[in-house]
This record gives structure tokens, sequence and C-alpha cells, in this order.
């Protein structure tokens, strides 16, 4: 029981990672209609940013954690936002009304053109940063195994929380918000009324890409070791989550995050590590076959 | 030789009832036209009848040749390919990166798959492929023919005029030797002088091939110029059901197009 | 040019700086015991923010000379039959020429894998318009399988390649046939995903793949029998000694350029034929209008896993190869990255073109050998390339479209 709870911890804060990310993959393809592949490589660039920025901190002396982390945060969201915003301008923007084929393989080519320039600006090898929260709090014994929560965990299932309840207000009641939905429904249709199709679809990608900076930044704290190619996974594993939870549904998103998380988790603990990410792979291939929409999606109908 | 029997069609997406309970038949070697102001369910019906949509109710037979083709229980090229309901777009959908005859020769497909023996006849180069081959070429440049586009046979679809593009698609709708062909808005975008030669060319498919022909249309001279028999559709139900002149001066048809107007 | 294109490029530079800021201006340094430290490297910045001011502005003034670089409309490229001559005389030429050392056909069996890789994929990108990100999978099952077959049954090369071809492509219709109906961005993800998934499995069952080691001991092809060796085992003929010639290493080296040529050709022959055929202008047609291609009665699914299955075949018969020449096999070779660059060949060289792929093969594999800066930005480069295509030519460098017939043509048969 012990076990499995642990488990549940774990999983429950992968989940909220994943979530996360998600988040970006959802809203840019419920906008666009399209996946952003280059996503899960901002989410990697956030990582190094956040990682980059503790260093910085580090030398300059400031030690104060809240403010450390405070500081990395505002930093890691800044500078990734505006990698978010410059993929769109530069590898989807020119595409938008041209074949499926090619905004897909720009996007590859983005995708591609991001890990090797972070592989070659920082170095292939891993990087590793001292913990920087440390501690927590035991939620129960049993049998000589013991259930930790650490603080790290607590930390980011709360922000997760508060950045998921300010982004549903942010979608249901701005005019941005209310932009975005817009644009989701008829593009052309928006724009005739009014609505700046190309500042949305930018925020959309600049907020996707924060979402992902706070994740990356989460990754860096929980396992202190980062390297150029963990977008790749993650991105797959968050894509999977955003289309198990209904791709287009942000509150999908989330489920989706959490439940891979959890699926992961579970996986490798009662499972095999190795194979932990054909578990999450499998399930992209039995919720696509037999449920496309996902959990809390809607059906498409084909327009001809 | 084919008949159309649609009964108690309806269907449904979500909440919205597009087609509500309408049955009509189109016979063939004659041209019915559907018609019925924006939003009436026209497109709907179509792609009900070419698989695009699966029907929430409703019974959609194809007689053909003695046997009965259930439409709402098939897939959508199953229609196409075993009851043979062709089809043309509203927004025209040709292979614009291929030429006029490849599009006429793809069309064409199943026939020439069977005679290739899935390629390897086609491979080993055997003469009952190549026969296959010729036969086709020769359907394409007979329909290229019929509708003035042998000149271009290997020009690039897609640079085709607006007006060349629709003909060309209604040539590959034939070339799949169809039992009834459905053409989704024909005329649209067309001028006079076009749509005059349209209308030829639906009259000569129809006397020459001899079979149903299904038309959506909003242009009204060529709905009274060529149907036998027009369906009139308003709010996804049919409102009128007879030969062209006596739909014309159904009351309900005029209210349905002119609105409240007409009644005061 | 006026002050609107100088601010223009500005803003682009400042924005440039600000992205190159965090990443290129600050790199963590190894202290030892202490950890990381960070050193800044501003100047790193400073050149990026330059290089993307300069350029804009370059760009804005090629743009008001009229000379529109981007947009020329390239002629019909009508040499095209001529130059795909020309390259199989050279191929075939290239080990007979004084240059050509070891090294020099060596990677000529690079290029030619690599081309037929590309030919492979293109069936499915190119011609079917099916995005695969994942087709390493095929080269690695032909690749396996022939070393698997070799260790078991002792099958030579020529033996085992059909089976790995088979192999390849029934692995083509298993995975294909519960995807294919994805639309494109769900197919592209879940192939993706199909590659990582096969080298992870190849790297954990130990037993069977040999996990991270690979496997080693895969034997070379032979000349009818004959074996490229000093001396046969128990004492039998050698391909030296039969046509009386002394022993040199480089024959075996000749002998695997051919075979690859020739598998390369055959490929070639295959897919210009079928492409032909009923079934190749099915795939083109899937790939312009799906939905027309139903209206007029074609499966797509049928379509899109017989272009999936060839591809896989002609993958699996380059893995059986790329397996023989190296002698061993691991799963490093079938990453991710294999695929990018396959698939980068098949986009720069025009999505449907078979010589503009042989071109592309023969740029992207020779440029890492032109100098170690070429080799370490090899992959950024194709990323940024297969961007820039996309954005300014989605046809491809070299693509002209060749119908599959001509009206004359068919006539006069």
């Amino acid at each position: 029981m012990a076990y499995f709870l642990q488990q549940l911890v774990n999983g429950v804060t992968l989940g909220a990672v994943y979530g996360l990310i998600a988040i970006g993959y959802t809203m840019v393809y419920g906008i666009i209609g399209m996946i952003n592949f280059a996503h899960g490589e901002i989410y990697m660039i956030g990582a190094f940013i956040s990682f980059l920025t503790f260093l910085l901190l580090g030398a300059l002396g400031v030690s104060y954690v809240p403010v450390a982390l405070l500081l990395v945060l505002m930093s890691t969201m800044a500078f990734t936002s505006v990698y978010g915003w410059a993929v769109e301008r530069i590898a989807y923007r020119p595409l938008r009304g041209s074949t499926r084929l090619a905004p897909l393989i720009s996007a590859i080519g983005m995708s591609i053109f991001l890990q090797n320039y972070v592989q070659l600006l920082q170095g292939a090898r891993v990087k590793s940063l001292p913990p920087v929260i440390e501690g927590g709090f035991i939620l129960m014994r049993q049998g000589g195994f013991t259930v930790q929560v650490t603080w790290l965990q607590l930390a980011i299932f709360v922000l997760t929380l508060v950045l998921m309840v300010l982004f549903t207000y942010v979608v249901a009641a701005t005019p941005l918000g209310r932009a975005q939905r817009a644009c989701e429904q008829d593009r052309i249709m928006a724009a005739l009324l009014g609505v700046d199709v190309d500042r949305t679809i930018s925020l959309t990608f600049v907020i996707g890409a924060a979402l992902a900076a706070v994740a990356g930044l989460m990754v860096t704290l929980y396992y202190g070791v980062i390297d150029f190619f963990i977008g790749f996974l993650a991105g797959v594993k968050a894509f999977t989550a955003a289309v198990l939870g209904g791709i287009g549904s942000l509150p999908g998103a989330m489920l989706g995050g959490l439940l891979i998380g959890l699926i992961e988790a579970f996986w490798s603990g009662y499972f095999s590590t190795d194979y932990k990410d054909v578990s999450v792979f499998g399930v992209l291939v039995l919720v696509l076959i037999f449920r496309p929409s996902g959990l809390l999606g809607r059906p498409e109908v084909e327009k001809v | 030789m084919s008949r159309l029997a649609v009964e108690h069609l309806s269907m449904r997406f979500g909440g919205l009832v597009a087609i509500n309970d309408v049955s009509f038949s189109a016979e063939s070697a004659e041209i019915t036209s559907i018609i019925g102001p924006n939003g009436a369910g026209k497109t709907t019906v179509f792609n009900c009848l070419t698989g695009f949509y699966r029907p929430s109710v409703g019974r959609l037979a194809l007689e053909r040749a003695g046997t009965t083709h259930l439409l709402e229980r098939m897939d959508g090229f199953r229609i196409a390919r075993e009851a043979g309901v062709a089809r043309t777009f509203q927004n025209v959908r040709l292979f614009a990166g291929m030429t006029l005859l490849e599009n006429l020769i793809v069309a064409q497909h199943n026939r020439l798959m069977r005679a290739s023996l899935y390629s390897i006849a086609g491979l080993l180069g055997l003469p009952r492929y190549r026969r296959a081959e010729r036969d086709a070429v020769d359907r394409a440049r007979r329909w290229l023919d019929r509708v003035g586009l042998l000149a271009r046979a290997d020009d690039v679809a897609g640079n085709l005029p607006y007006g060349a593009q629709r003909r060309l698609e209604i040539a590959r709708a034939m070339c799949t030797e169809p039992a009834l062909l459905c053409l989704d808005e024909p005329a649209a975008g067309l001028n006079p002088a076009e749509t005059s030669d349209l209308m030829r060319l639906v009259l000569s498919i129809r006397e020459d091939e001899g079979i149903g022909v299904l038309l959506i249309e909003h242009d009204m001279r060529v709905v009274m110029g060529i149907s036998d028999h027009v369906i009139v559709l308003n709010y996804g139900r049919k409102i009128a059901d007879g030969p062209a002149q006596s739909v014309r001066r159904d009351p309900a048809v005029i209210n349905a197009y002119l609105g409240e107007e007409q009644a005061a | 040019m006026g002050s609107g294109t100088v601010k223009d490029a500005a803003l682009a530079g400042v924005v440039a700086a600000i992205l190159a800021l965090p990443l290129a201006g600050f790199q963590s340094v190894d202290l030892g015991t202490a950890g990381l430290g960070i050193e800044t490297r501003f100047s790193y910045v400073a050149i990026g923010a330059g290089a993307v001011f300069f350029g804009r502005l370059a760009l804005a003034f090629l743009r008001g000379l009229h000379v529109n670089v981007p947009s020329v409309a390239l002629p019909r490229f009508q040499g095209g039959r001529l130059l795909g001559g020309v390259l199989v005389a050279a191929a075939v030429a290239l080990p007979f020429v004084p240059f050509a050392s070891r090294d020099v056909i060596y990677l000529g069996t690079t290029i030619l894998i690599y081309v037929m890789l590309g030919w492979g994929l293109n069936v499915v990108v190119g011609l079917a318009g099916l995005l695969d990100l994942g087709y390493v999978a095929f080269y690695a099952v032909g690749a396996y399988s022939f070393a698997l077959l070799a260790g078991w049954l002792g099958l030579g090369f020529w033996e085992a390649l059909p089976f790995s071809g088979l192999l390849a492509g029934t692995f083509g219709i298993v995975l294909g046939f519960p995807v294919l109906r994805l639309r494109g961005d769900y197919l592209a993800i879940v192939t993706l995903g199909f590659g990582e998934m096969v080298r992870i499995v190849l790297l954990n069952w130990t037993n069977v793949t040999g996990g991270p080691n690979g496997i080693a001991g895969v034997p070379a092809p032979t000349f009818f029998g004959l074996p490229f060796t000093p001396r046969a085992p128990h004492d039998g003929m050698t391909f030296h000694g039969f046509f009386g010639i002394a022993f040199d290493a480089q024959q075996k080296m000749i002998f695997l350029y051919f075979v690859i040529l020739a598998l390369a050709l055959a490929t070639n022959f295959l897919t210009l034929r079928l492409r032909r055929l009923p079934i190749g202008r099915a795939w083109e047609a899937l790939r312009e209008d799906e939905i027309a291609c139903r209206a007029l009665g074609i499966d797509p699914t049928k379509v899109k896993l017989s272009a999936f299955a060839i591809g896989a075949t002609l993958g699996g018969f380059a893995g059986a190869f790329f397996a023989t020449r190296q002698g061993f096999i691991s799963p490093e070779s079938f990453t991710f990255q294999e695929s990018a660059t396959i698939l980068a060949i098949v986009v720069l060289g025009g999505m449907g073109s078979q010589t503009g792929v042989v071109l592309a093969a023969i740029v992207l594999v020779s440029l890492p050998e032109l100098g170690r800066v070429f080799a370490e930005f090899r992959m950024l480069i194709f990323g940024a390339a297969m961007v820039l295509i996309m954005v300014w030519r989605p046809q491809g460098l070299l693509a002209w479209r060749e119908p599959s017939i001509r009206l004359a043509a068919a006539e006069a048969r």
C-alpha cells in the first residue's frame, strides 16, 4: 500500500509536468490545427535557461532560495516565451495557407534545429545541478517503507494548480481567451469581426511556451540533471497526454498529463523502468485507434 | 437500369437536425435536381449518399443491374466502387499536380488494378495489363474530347481555368463508369456561355450514357432547363417534389425562397 | 533602402540578441569539486545578433533589386534523364578512377545506402504523402533480421536478403495497419514513436538483440559463393584464387560497392515502374487529395498500406546491406537522427524526385567529410534547411513532376 502511494505521489508530480507541456500542444492544435513538433524543444530550452539562471545567481551570490526561485521563474518564462514566439513567426506563420505536409516538415526541421542549437552551444554532456529545494515530509509509514512527499513535489503540485486555475480563467473570461476561442472556431470569421488573428496566435504560442518553461524549471529542480535530448521524449509523452485528454481541450490536457504521469510511474514502479516509455507510447496508439477524440474532446466531423 | 430510392433519411449532428425525414427517388436516364435555400441540407444529402456522412436514420437503396446496394451501410469508397455512385464537389477537387490524362486514368484505378493483378502483371509488362491500360487511355481520350479538353491532355490540371476544371471533374467522374452521377453545384462560378456548355454536357450524358443524374443547383436556368424532376428542401425537410414546371409554381417553394415578404 | 527596412532589421537583430543571450551568452563551466560555475560569451550574442541584422538587410536589398531570388520559378528541367544517366555512369566508374582510395569507395557505399533509403522513404513521403518519422525502424529490422538469420541459421548475405526485405515489409504492414487512417500530424508522431520504441526494444532485449553491444560477426557477401578473404574456410576456393589474382583488401570494398549500386539501381527501376502503374498513380493521387480518391472508389487504407509496405521493404534491404558492410550492428545506428537525416534527404531533394534524392544524399553524406566544422553543424544545417525549403520552395530544390503517362506516348504504344 505504501509503495502504491509513493508511486501515486511520484506519478502526480510527473503528471503535473506533462500536463503543463501538454497545454501548449493542445492550445496550438486548437487554434491552427497542427502539432507543434518543436514544443518539446521549447520545454528543453526552458530547462536549460532555468539551469543557467541558477548558475548565474549562484555566481552572483544570490542564495536566498525563494528570491532565487522567483528570479529563475521570471527569467525562464520570459526568455522561453520569446523562443516560442520566434518559432511561430519563422516556421509556421509563412506556411499558414499551404498544404498539410509543409508545416509539419517545417516543424520537424525546427525541432531538429533547436535540439542541435542547444547541443552545440551548451555541449552534449549531461548537466547537473545540486538540489535547491530539499527536504519534505513523511506521509505514512508501513512495514519499513516510508511514503515521502518532498517540498519540491508539493511546490510543483501547487504551482501547477495555480497556473491551471489562472489559465482557465484567462481562457474563459478575458478578451484574449475569447479571441482564442473565436479563432479556434472559425479563423476567417474572427478576422472579419476584427480579431487580430496573428496576435492571438502569437500569444497562444507564447503562453504555451511560458507554461512549458515552468515545466522545464520543475524538471531541472526535480531531477537535477538535464541534457539537450529531454525535449524529444517529453514531447512525445506530453503530446500523448494531450491526445488522451482530448486534443483541443484544456482540462483534457491536464487530465491527460496526470494520467500519463501515473501510468509511467506505476509501470516503472511495478514492471520495469526500461520499457516505461513503451507503455506511454502504447497508450498513444490505443487512444488513436479506439478513441481519437480523447477523453474530453469532441469528435471531429470531416468537412467535404 | 439503375434507380435510387431514398426513404426517411434523417441526419443529426449532435443536437442539430440537418435533414428531417426526407424521401425521394431518382430514376435512371433522368436528371433530378435538389434545390432549396442555403442551409436547407442539400449538400448533407449528397454527403450521406456518397458516404461522407453516416445517416442517422434512413434507407438509401441503389438498384443496379438487379442488385440493391444499401448505401447507408457502406464505406465511402465502396459506394463509388461497388454501387457506382460518382460525384463532383462544390469546390472542385481535382488532383491539381497531375495532368488531365492522369486524373482520368486514376479514375479507372480499380479496373486497372484488377487487370494488373495488383501490379504483378504490370511489373512484368504482361499483355493483359498493357491492353487494359490502352483501353483506359482510350476511355480517357473520349471523355476529354467530349468536354473539349483533349488538346490539353498533358497539361497540369491545376493550371486549367475554373470552367474547364469543372468539366474535367465531370469527365473524371464519368470515367468511373457510374450508375448514378451526383453533381454538387456544377454551375457555380460559371459564366453564361460556360453554363450553356455544362447544360449540354449533362443532357448528353443523360442521352448517351442513360444513367441517372442527381444535381444540386442554385442556378434556376440550369435547374429549369435540364431537370426532369425537381426536389425542394427547406430547413432539412422536403417541401416539394415533381416536374420542374409544377415545382416552380408551388406556393410553398416560392415562400421558402422569398420568405415572409411574399406572404405579406 | 528606407529607414523602415533598417528598423525592421534592427528589430530582428534585437530579437536575435534576446534569443541568443541565455543559451549562447552563458555557458556552464566545470569547476571540478566545486560543481559548476558560469562564464559569459557575450561575443557569441553579438555575432548572432549582427548576423541576423545584416542578413535581414541583405535580404531586403536583394528584394529591392527585384532579383526576386526566392520565387524564381525554375524552368522545366529538361535534362532530368541526362542527369540521371550521367550519375549512373559516374557511379559505375567510381571505383576505377585513379583517386579512388578505400575511403572514397567506402564513402560511395555510404552515399548509396542513403540513396536507397531516400528512395524508399520517397515512396512513403514523396509519392504517397505520408509523413513517416520512424523510417529507421524498417532499416533496423532489415539489419537485425539479417544478423540474426546469419547467427542462428548460418545464412549468407544473398540468402538472407529477401527475408530481410520481407520481414521489414511485414513489419511495415503490421505497424501501418492500425495507424494509417490517422491524419497527417498524428501519423507523423505515431511513426516517430514506433521508431523510438524499436530502438528501445533493440537496446533492452539483450537476449535476442545483444542489447547495447549489438550483434557482431555478420558475414560479408560472397561472389557466387567465393569469399573475399585471403584464405577460405576449409581451404576452399577464394575470390582472388578463382580469378588468379593477388589478394587485395580493396577487392571486398569494391565488391560491396557494386552490390549496393546494384541494389540501388534495382530500387530505382522498381520505383519508376511502380509509379507508372495504377498503384503508383494512386499514391500520388492520395497525396494530392484523399477525399477525391475516396469519391473515385479508391480504398485509401489499402493504398497507404502498399506504400508503407514497399517503402519498408526497401528500407529492409538497405538495412541488410548496412549490416553486411559493417560486419556488426548496434542500436546506436538506428536513432531518430537517422530518420531525420533520411527525411531531410527526401525533403531537400524534392519529394517525389528520384534524381533529387541522389543529389541531396551526395550533399548530405559528403558534407561532414569536408571538415570537422561541417560534421558538427550537420544536423543544425539540416534542420534549418528543412525549414527554409518549406518556407521558400516547398517542392524541394529540384522538383519538377514528370507525369507518369502522356497522351501522345500512350497512343504511340
